[in-house]
């Protein structure tokens, strides 16, 4: 028999979190502090329009864009929240979770050679998308020291002849961290001067910590040349009824259409219905769940301190990223020897890109009960280590 | 600072001052001076603990009930509800829009002597015109905690 598969597929690494995920899913006892969701159910009301309109019958397709009623209400939201306005009808378009969008962003607009600047440590899906798509993925290691925040000079370093697109994805995950205004707009001045686009993956928008977060599509200029990247799962607690969308100039949102009406035809028409809801009358679930985040994380940073174990401060999402090179093992070492010994799963950092190496992704998507008792054997942990140092 | 805290300590009053603080990102003498602040203002009214009492061996039967009342010149309902709140058995008392006056909660060891307090005591104050006595056979959820379900994390242990 022929080979069945593409080299391009076979190219892709699989998730670098594939092999923790069968090791802790195997021990029953085990913490995990490995989560990427919302520990929160989605808010009943919500729920309950959902369940609505599946009594309704509304169980058939929507407009390949989405439910012109959503799209009006993402309209209203990222007007009152970024201050940009898109039109309803040819700029917003309504996905399956942000994810499709990074997928089909990056399809309708690479051609085969085109570089993407992916500064890592993130996501773990922009790398795949930019193969996928004939894409050559370009990384910047952020740095520690920069709170890995993006800077001007390494984008300036990165750019070629062939660049394209940078993707920007803040708040970050794994790190958590953020771009403020001032970082942006260092940044944008070298996008418009260099001509290229930007997919800017702002899921974690929500969960901001230090003042409203800023989309790079609200600087002047940005708006026309960057694809704005948001959803309804970490915001609302929504992850599984995969819902997000995209919004950016009408040239390329008509080919994502295009492209979204063959591949996916629609977004989840239950899903749509409860978004409305979401949007319309969502917002204190909003910020109680922000307020959640940001106590555990207050709590979290504390006892990093005490442990006396690195960690810059997170200004967004709900991972912390603390430093463990202290202690001579890397990532995958450290994460493999503390889920042995304490029954504790956190994240290598190295499975969001190389220069992960040397740190954890620990996710406060749990109860602060859960938390303490976690890193209580953090705790523990590092301080054997320490004494068998010594 | 002042909802913040109240946020908390009404889900758990048993939180740790210091811990408090850390959450809150306030100092922990500040936080303490506002909770006995509000201590000494009446906003903070004691620190109950919430009790399942089906699943323990003890009987206890609860009621809640109605009562029309005439309100009494000059004192309005004051003085009536001050009669009823003063026997220990009653837990609460709350003045109420609507079809009846007051709503009496209180629990007993028997349905027998929660029935005797209504008959002996309360309907034979001179200002009360009627009652109506509900049992309580089950309770789903209480001051915001659902008594029959505990939390279970179904979420994959490990994602991207």
């Amino acid at each position: 028999m022929r080979n069945p598969l593409s080299d391009k597929i076979i190219e892709v690494k699989p998730s670098g979190i594939r092999k923790f995920f069968d090791i802790v899913s195997e021990m029953k006892d085990a913490i995990s502090l490995g989560v990427g969701e919302p520990d929160f159910d989605t808010p009943w009301h919500i729920r309950d329009e959902g369940i609505y309109a599946l009594e309704k019958g509304r169980t058939f397709y929507t407009s390949n864009a989405g439910l012109k009623e959503l799209r009006e209400e993402i309209r209203k939201y990222i007007e009152r929240k970024q201050g940009i306005s898109y039109d309803p009808m040819k700029e917003i378009m309504v996905t399956v979770g942000g994810s499709e969008a990074i997928d089909v962003a990056l399809r309708c607009m690479l051609n085969p050679g085109d570089e993407v600047i992916i500064p890592e440590p993130c996501y773990v899906s922009y790398v795949p998308c930019t193969k996928m798509a004939d894409g050559v993925p370009v990384i910047i290691n952020l740095k520690n020291e920069n709170r890995f925040r993006l800077t001007p000079e390494e984008l300036l370093d990165a750019i070629t002849e062939k660049t394209k697109v940078l993707i920007l994805a803040f708040p970050n995950n794994p790190t958590g961290a953020i771009m403020e205004k001032e970082d942006l707009e260092a940044i944008a001045r070298i996008i418009i001067e260099k001509d290229i686009f930007v997919i800017s993956d702002e899921i974690y928008s929500e969960l901001s910590y230090a003042g409203d977060h800023v989309s790079i599509a609200s600087l002047p200029g940005m708006k026309e040349r960057t694809i704005m990247i948001n959803g309804f799962s970490k915001a609302f607690a929504m992850t599984g009824w995969r819902l997000g969308y995209a919004c950016g100039p009408e040239m390329i949102l008509k080919q994502m259409i295009k492209l979204h009406q063959f591949a996916i035809m629609c977004a989840p028409t239950t899903s749509q219905y409860a978004a409305v809801e979401a949007l319309k009358n969502g917002e204190e679930d909003v910020a109680m769940m922000r307020e959640a985040y940001n106590q555990r994380r207050r709590y979290l940073l504390h006892a990093f301190e005490e442990m006396g174990l690195p960690c810059f401060e997170p200004g967004g999402a709900f991972y912390v990223f603390p430093c463990i090179k202290e202690f001579g093992l890397t990532s995958e070492e450290f994460a493999l020897e503390f889920l042995q010994k304490e029954k504790v799963a956190v994240v290598p950092g190295t499975a969001f890109g190389d220069c992960g190496e040397g740190f954890l992704r620990i996710s406060y998507a749990y109860s602060l009960e859960d938390l303490k008792l976690a890193i209580g054997r953090l705790a523990r942990f590092v301080e054997n280590l320490r004494a068998g140092k010594e | 600072m002042r909802e913040k805290i109240l946020t908390i300590i009404e889900k758990n009053s048993k939180v740790d001052l210091k811990e408090l603080a850390i959450i809150l990102g306030e100092e922990e003498i500040d936080v303490a001076n506002e909770i006995r602040a509000m201590e000494e203002e009446g906003i903070i009214c004691g620190y109950h603990t919430l009790i399942d009492w089906e699943k323990t061996s003890i009987e206890k039967v609860s009621a809640l009930i109605e009562v029309r009342v005439t309100p009494q010149r000059g004192q309005g309902f004051d003085s009536i509800a001050e009669r009823i709140y003063k026997y220990p058995e009653v837990n609460s008392v709350y003045l109420l829009s609507g079809g009846y006056d007051l709503l009496v909660t209180l629990e007993g060891k028997t349905l027998k002597e929660v029935a005797s307090f209504v008959s002996d005591k309360l309907s034979t104050l001179d200002t009360v015109l009627s009652t109506a006595t509900h049992f309580i056979l089950k309770k789903y959820k209480d001051h915001g905690t659902i008594m029959a379900k505990k939390y279970e994390d179904t979420r994959l242990k490990m994602t991207p």
